[in-house]
């Protein structure tokens, strides 16, 4: 984003924001933009800076310098205008244990400045309460719901108002793969619908099957902000894997740009054209297509350009992806 | 806001149960006392409660004196120490503030919520006890309630009195629910901020009886609380119930704007 830049389909926009705990930048000068329209996936490691950030958006968390603006106004100073139009679930639901989860959103919806009429109000709850897959119907006091559908009730509670923006960290924690399904498709559903979202998330699996824009954090950097396509487009590299590497390798020679036990990635047009080729000089070619990176090598190599080590981000982000891998096969 | 929270506090089983509690005690003083027939002698025990065996119509007044120095004002600190950190602690205090919920306006309801408590809790004792003290202790004698001072009062100088009285009592409880919701700002624990009230409250007893701290006496939150003893003499002693209220007020405009100054510049994170 440049500075100043005018860009009136702005929902959220930041300028070196920056939050410190004493000596700590747990935020550090991040320049967020997201547009209308937009599902943006803020990507990263617990405790980079995610939940503070957000925080700082909805005017829980006071910025130690620079600039929020939410909808086109600044924020905190125009709270009582903007936060009505969004819907927010930050670090986990939160309700009252002796309430049902309807009474539950009549309070809150009661509580705001914007209070609907209660006829409204019934329906209105009604029809978030299935939208989330709670029973309306449901008495019970919410002490009794299981973390899923408290997590469910939490995304009820942000819906309600039929907000413009909706801010979600962690949406899907708790949730079991089904879960996880539903919310993702009712999000995406309402974001054809025209509502923008804002997902925090430590899942890079997540991110990258919603996603249209990417923000990924680091230690309290924004070490990478672009549209998921961008990131995600061909690299004009095939990858063939063969039985005989060496000799592939020397008679295509410099179009080959990394050798890797059987497997080389090459600088081709045409992945057909070149299958053609490396068969008619008889190497054996088990395997050939386009090659494409996905977005944990994008999010490896953001952090490797802004410092040494970047270890810490391979380890929290990656291995939290390989313990999503076997829900993703659940979920065709 | 304030209806949503005069609706919390209604709907909350807890409310219930502590009112409940604050009425045993003064019914286990009632049944005692009509049982065993054994008052404590004049000018001895907890005010007006030598005076309930031959005259019930005091028991309210009775009531309140067993209830006023410790039940009460731990109800209060309780309920008031509950009020932002319960909040935090259930995790809808940031629901409530990006709802969005003014922090004035969020810590002022939550004020008047526990002063609401409070009046509920002091006409329903008083109500209980009065029915008590009617049905299990003495009729009170035909000529009117005998003062403090000894002269008699009027069925309507007794019910006038009675009045001030319960508002007094109201009044006395207004600092504790400031301090106890400045607490509630402080901390994410509600125990944390009851007991951090509670031990205020000891504290200002402990001086109390402690002469070297006489000149800090005017200034303790517990100083003056039983001076509604003070309404039933005859004249009515003004002075002590003055300056209670004066101490009350103190604490609450202290109390609140220091609550207000913590709430309103506070990182809500967590």
């Amino acid at each position: 984003m440049k500075p100043g830049a005018v860009n009136p389909g702005s929902v959220i926009r930041t300028r070196a924001l920056t939050k410190r705990y004493g000596g700590l930048r747990a935020v550090d000068d991040i320049d967020l933009d997201v547009r209308e329209g937009d599902v943006y996936g803020f990507l990263g490691a617990n405790g980079s800076g995610k939940t503070t950030t957000v925080r700082m958006l909805l005017g829980l968390v006071l910025p130690t310098s620079g600039a929020v603006e939410v909808l086109g106004q600044p924020m905190p100073a125009a709270r009582r205008t903007v936060l009505p139009q969004v819907g927010a679930l930050v670090e986990g639901p939160g309700s009252y244990a002796h309430l049902s989860g309807r009474a539950n959103l009549a309070l809150l919806d009661a509580s705001g400045p914007d209070r609907s009429p209660r006829s409204i109000r019934r329906t209105r709850i009604g029809e978030v309460l299935e939208q989330v897959g709670l029973d309306p119907a449901d008495r019970r006091p919410t002490r009794a719901y299981s973390l899923g559908m408290r997590q469910r009730l939490g995304l009820a509670a942000a819906l309600m108002r039929r907000p413009r923006l909706l801010v979600l960290d962690e949406p899907t924690n708790g949730l079991d793969p089904q879960g996880i399904q539903e919310i993702r498709l009712l999000l995406l559903r309402l974001n054809s619908l025209g509502t923008t979202i804002f997902l925090s998330s430590h899942l890079l699996a997540e991110i990258e099957q919603m996603c249209t824009r990417v923000g990924v954090l680091d230690r309290g950097r924004l070490v990478l902000q672009e549209q998921l396509d961008v990131l995600l487009r061909p690299t004009g590299l095939v990858a063939v894997r063969t039985a005989d590497p060496s000799r592939c390798a020397v008679l295509l020679g410099d179009a080959v740009e990394v050798v890797e036990g059987d497997r080389l990635l090459v600088r081709a047009d045409d992945p057909a054209a070149l299958n053609a080729y490396l068969v008619g000089q008889g190497v054996r070619v088990a395997e050939v297509g386009p090659y494409r990176r996905d977005l944990e090598q994008v999010v490896l190599e953001a952090g490797s350009g802004e410092r040494s080590d970047h270890q810490p981000l391979l380890r929290a982000v990656s291995r939290e992806r390989s313990d999503h891998r076997p829900l993703r096969r659940a979920v065709p | 806001m304030i209806g949503v929270e005069l609706v919390k506090m209604v709907r909350r089983p807890r409310t219930w149960v502590i009112i409940g509690m604050l009425v045993a005690l003064p019914t286990l003083v009632a049944v005692l006392l009509a049982v065993t027939d054994l008052g404590p002698r004049p000018g001895t025990g907890p005010p007006f409660l030598s005076a309930v065996l031959s005259d019930g119509t005091l028991f309210p007044l009775a009531a309140l004196g067993v209830v006023l120095p410790l039940f009460l004002p731990i109800a209060v600190s309780v309920l008031g120490g509950d009020a932002i950190a319960g909040e935090t602690q259930s995790g809808t205090l940031r629901y409530l503030l990006a709802r969005p919920v003014g922090r004035t306006h969020l810590l002022l309801a939550k004020l008047v919520t526990v002063v609401a408590f409070v009046v509920i809790a002091v006409l329903v004792v008083a109500a209980v006890s009065y029915v008590e003290g009617r049905l299990l202790l003495g009729q009170s004698p035909a000529t009117g309630t005998v003062s403090l001072s000894g002269s008699t009062l009027t069925q309507e100088q007794l019910a006038g009195r009675t009045t001030l009285a319960l508002g007094y009592v109201i009044v006395s409880m207004l600092g504790v629910a400031a301090v106890a919701l400045f607490f509630s700002t402080l901390t994410t624990s509600s125990i944390g901020a009851a007991l951090g009230t509670i031990g205020l409250l000891i504290t200002s007893t402990v001086l109390l009886g402690l002469d070297a701290a006489e000149a800090l006496h005017p200034f303790l939150p517990t100083r003056y609380w039983l001076s509604f003893v003070d309404l039933f003499r005859d004249p009515i002693l003004w002075r002590d119930v003055v300056r209670g209220l004066g101490v009350q007020l103190g604490y609450l405009l202290v109390f609140s704007l220091a609550a207000w100054a913590s709430f309103t510049t506070k990182d809500i994170d967590d």
